[in-house]
């Protein structure tokens, strides 16, 4: 009687009670195993739910942060005024203290309510004036909310956002106030302002970084010189003058290009804006600083949609600014981007060829187990720990190294010898590589051996096999393992923090100088804006929403990432599985 | 009877004389191990050329083994250890020297599953062609039409070469095989009991192949069906329990063999 007999007896109950009483035909509960089934839906529905949850909780608030909010006037009972968008409210219980200070009237409310009272906090920005960005407000204080006309919401450069009205404007001496400043010419200035902001800022930070990017160079050639020739000696005095030359063009180019900027600067001081708080505080600044401006209480459906997406446009292909909790995200995109591909370019091969050595031709023996047990293991080694190794390995040692045989001319400013894109897709390559491992040796695993045979027989070598044969059968399972390392990699932030990632990173990778694709520059990338957005600026408040977005854009990076590679999977996977094996 | 002892043997009974005139491939005294546990027991034989040779037997009486090691397909196996020797046309098949990949070149095989690889049905049939390094696209159509004839599927899939091979049908995809083992015109075709995953039209397909193919290659088959067996070859071998039990003319095996035990085997009282 094997065990499987047993189970069933014990479901009918023992044979010889059979002829004592009435046989059953009904099995158990436990039989038919449908408590069971219920805990594994149940468990995946709890999965399901979960993720779900997340999701909407992510998308939610990823899609609502930039819809342009009313901005409410609130009167206070002891006469103060308060002006901002509301963000949040919330239900608390009031404390004693607070409450022996209150009208009785409130009192009595508060009692009602159960010792809770409302309040609501409000975006008042005005940093620069107040020296916060929000305000909560007790509903037992407020006496009316009104959503007056006038009130601008005003995204500014520098110090947030300002809450209040547009007094006037002076231009070039000239004020326009009261009837006049309309709301038309406001936007048409301000779009010339935005026009001459967007040429200065090109000039500083593209023509004349690109002349003092090459101007530097011009110094590291007599560094150079001087370290191959030796001090003083007759080369060095060659290249000196031929540097003097060049840097002399340079310097011509850069004071053209200075003077030029300084004359739409002078242009632009002209254009002034005077923004008036809701308590009567003016404060003056040039017209290009203001980045939006919008009438919050007079916004039609469509005004507000073009708003929405003008936001996601600035958020998408612009630089951050306001310590990232403004502006854009393109480089950190561009960064996550560039390092997740030039990980799986890196870990991609690396994986493949150690997973074929491993199944195919390694003798399957006790070294060959603890090297396998020993690469699982090390998906479980704290990612933390992979950031300190790439630190000390590839940029200390191998960075350092690079640096003393191909650039002692910058030294000791480090070139390769300090975290960079590629110390950090390095050192991601290593994490993932298990995954990798793993998914490729269940593939070849998985290739049929009469396919080998096949092959074999043939008289094809065994790397002929593999090659033309086991490879293409296995490459859609390889592109499973390839995928989760994306994922993994993609989403991975702690050991980048030590191995390249910086919360604002000054050039991106790629550009117009040789050899165009800089993989010792340090980067940015979106989980590390998240963790900086949120918990490492000035203003947690003002960064909630931008940690959404942010998220959510990971997310959709990720997944659309994955989503090419599961295409391509498919498309192998209808190749070369289809038939009846 | 059925429960033989390993003692019980005698030597192999041969109805004619082996005489190595007319041989492809001389098998002389060869024992086979998996391991601790052997597999086959001082085989000799000597296969005649340009005739289809049968080996049938039981499962697991090691015929499949003995086909396989003819081209060396066993030496996958780890732990696999031989005595004795076998010889392609004098060339010592487990000599030291010898490439083991040469020598499948001169041996095509077909197994007993179909296995066509996940590519066109061109590329499958030319595929031994390709990995031996041939480029010329023109010798290549040429060899496949020759190589498809020869197995009779042309007609069938002349019009799409280009299509995938896991597309076609199982006897379709078998001569397929057969055509991909053709296709180098070897010497000796190998064929582990390549009907056994067919349908009857399939089959009757493949031994009307089987016919055509005799003479120009020397055919070795193994087979569980003896009515195939019957039909096909020229020769038999009944093998049992890792032994060549009796080897000789088929018709004689069949109608008059000189053991009881493959009068048994072959009338289908045991087996």
């Amino acid at each position: 009687m094997n065990p499987g007999d047993m189970m069933e007896a014990v479901a009918v109950k023992p044979a010889t009670r059979v002829t004592e009483t009435r046989r059953s035909y009904e099995s158990s509960l436990s039989a038919r195993g449908e408590p069971f089934l219920w805990g594994f839906g149940g468990a995946l529905a709890f999965g399901v739910l979960l993720v779900v949850g997340f999701l909407v909780l992510v998308t939610w608030n990823g899609i609502t942060t930039f819809w342009p909010k009313p901005i409410h006037v609130v009167t206070l009972i002891s006469g103060d005024l308060v002006a901002g968008e509301p963000t949040r409210s919330e239900p608390f219980k009031v404390g004693p203290e607070r409450m022996a200070s209150l009208s009785e009237a409130a009192k009595a409310k508060i009692a009602n309510d159960g010792g809770f009272a409302h309040r609501v906090l409000l975006r008042t920005g005005n940093f620069d004036l107040y020296n916060d960005d929000f305000r909560w407000v007790e509903d037992y204080k407020i006496e009316k909310t009104e959503k007056p006309v006038g009130m601008f919401f005003i995204e500014r450069q520098e110090w947030g956002a300002f809450v209040g009205g547009i007094k006037a404007l002076s231009k070039d001496g000239a004020t326009i106030a009261g009837e006049e400043l309309s709301l038309d010419l406001l936007h048409k200035e301000h779009q010339a302002a935005r026009r001459r902001f967007d040429a200065i800022h090109d000039i500083e930070k593209g023509a004349i970084g690109d002349v003092n990017y090459e101007m530097n160079q011009e110094r590291l050639k007599i560094r150079k010189a001087v370290l191959k020739y030796g001090d003083n000696a007759p080369e060095v005095r060659v290249v000196e003058a031929e540097v003097e030359r060049e840097a002399s063009a340079l310097r011509g180019r850069f004071d053209a290009l200075a003077a030029k900027a300084q004359e739409i600067k002078g242009e632009d001081a002209k254009v002034q804006v005077v923004l008036n708080d809701i308590n009567g505080t003016e404060k003056t600044m040039p017209l290009s600083l203001i980045v939006r401006f919008y009438p919050a209480n007079e916004l039609s459906g469509l005004d507000k949609i073009g708003i929405y997406l003008s936001r996601w446009g600035e958020f998408l292909v612009d630089d951050p600014r306001e310590a990232n909790t403004e502006g854009g995200v393109l480089p950190a995109i561009f960064g996550t981007f560039a390092m997740t591909l030039l990980m799986v370019l890196v870990v991609a091969p690396f994986g493949v060829v150690t997973a074929l050595y491993l199944r195919e031709y390694a003798k399957q023996g006790k070294l060959v187990s603890v090297v396998r047990i020993s690469v699982n293991n090390l998906a479980g080694v704290p990612s933390i720990v992979y950031g300190v190794f790439g630190l000390g390995f590839f940029a200390y040692i191998v960075g350092g190294g690079i640096d003393a045989l191909f650039y002692p001319e910058r030294l000791p400013n480090p070139t390769f010898g300090t975290g960079g894109l590629l110390w950090a897709a390095l050192t991601l390559a290593l994490l993932t590589v298990p995954v990798v491992i793993v998914a490729t040796e269940e593939a070849l695993a998985a290739v049929p051996k009469s396919m080998r045979e096949g092959s074999l027989a043939c008289g094809a070598s065994k790397w002929q096999t593999i090659r033309n044969i086991v490879l293409p059968r296995a490459m859609p399972g390889i592109m499973t393992g390839l995928i989760l390392a994306m994922a993994r990699g993609a989403g991975e932030v702690a050991p980048l923090m030590l191995v390249g990632v910086v919360k604002l990173a000054p050039e991106l990778p790629i550009d117009g100088f040789w050899p165009f694709v800089h993989l010792e520059r340090s980067f940015m990338h979106l989980g590390f804006h998240i963790f900086d957005v949120g918990f490492q600026s000035r203003n947690s408040e003002a960064g909630k929403p931008m940690v959404f977005v942010t998220t959510l854009l990971l997310i959709a990076l990720i997944a659309v990432m994955n989503a090419t590679a599961v295409v391509i999977r498919n498309r192998l996977k209808r190749k070369f599985m289809v038939g009846h094996f | 009877m059925n429960h033989l002892s390993k003692d019980d043997f005698e030597s192999t009974v041969y109805h004619v004389t082996q005489s190595q005139d007319g041989a492809v491939i001389e098998i002389e005294d060869f024992n086979l191990w998996y391991g601790p546990s052997q597999a086959l027991y001082n085989v000799g034989m000597n296969i005649e050329k340009g005739l289809v040779t049968a080996l049938i037997g039981p499962s697991g009486c090691g015929k499949s083994t003995l086909l396989r090691s003819l081209n060396r397909m066993n030496d996958l196996i780890e732990n696999l250890s031989i005595t004795g020797g076998m010889r392609l046309e004098g060339l010592p098949i487990y000599g030291p020297k010898v490439d083991v990949i040469g020598l499948r070149k001169r041996m095509g095989m077909v197994f007993q599953k179909p296995n066509p690889f996940p590519k066109s049905i061109f590329e499958n049939v030319i595929y031994p062609l390709r990995v031996d390094g041939v480029r010329d696209r023109e010798v290549l159509a040429e060899a496949c039409e020759r190589a498809l004839k020869g197995s009779a599927l042309w007609e069938e899939v002349k019009d799409r070469l280009d299509d995938n091979a896991l597309g076609l049908s199982g006897g379709q995809q078998q001569r397929l095989c057969i055509a991909r083992a053709i296709v180098s015109d070897p010497e000796v075709l190998l064929m582990d009991e390549p009907c056994s995953a067919l349908d009857p039209i399939a089959t009757s397909k493949i031994e009307e192949l089987i016919d055509e193919l005799k003479g120009h290659y020397t055919i070795v088959i193994v087979t569980h069906n003896m009515q195939q067996a019957a039909r096909v070859s020229q020769n038999t071998a009944f093998m049992y329990l890792g032994r060549l039990i009796e080897y000789g003319d088929t018709e004689e095996i069949f109608t008059s063999p000189k053991l009881s035990r493959t009068q048994d085997y072959v009338t289908g009282r045991f087996g």
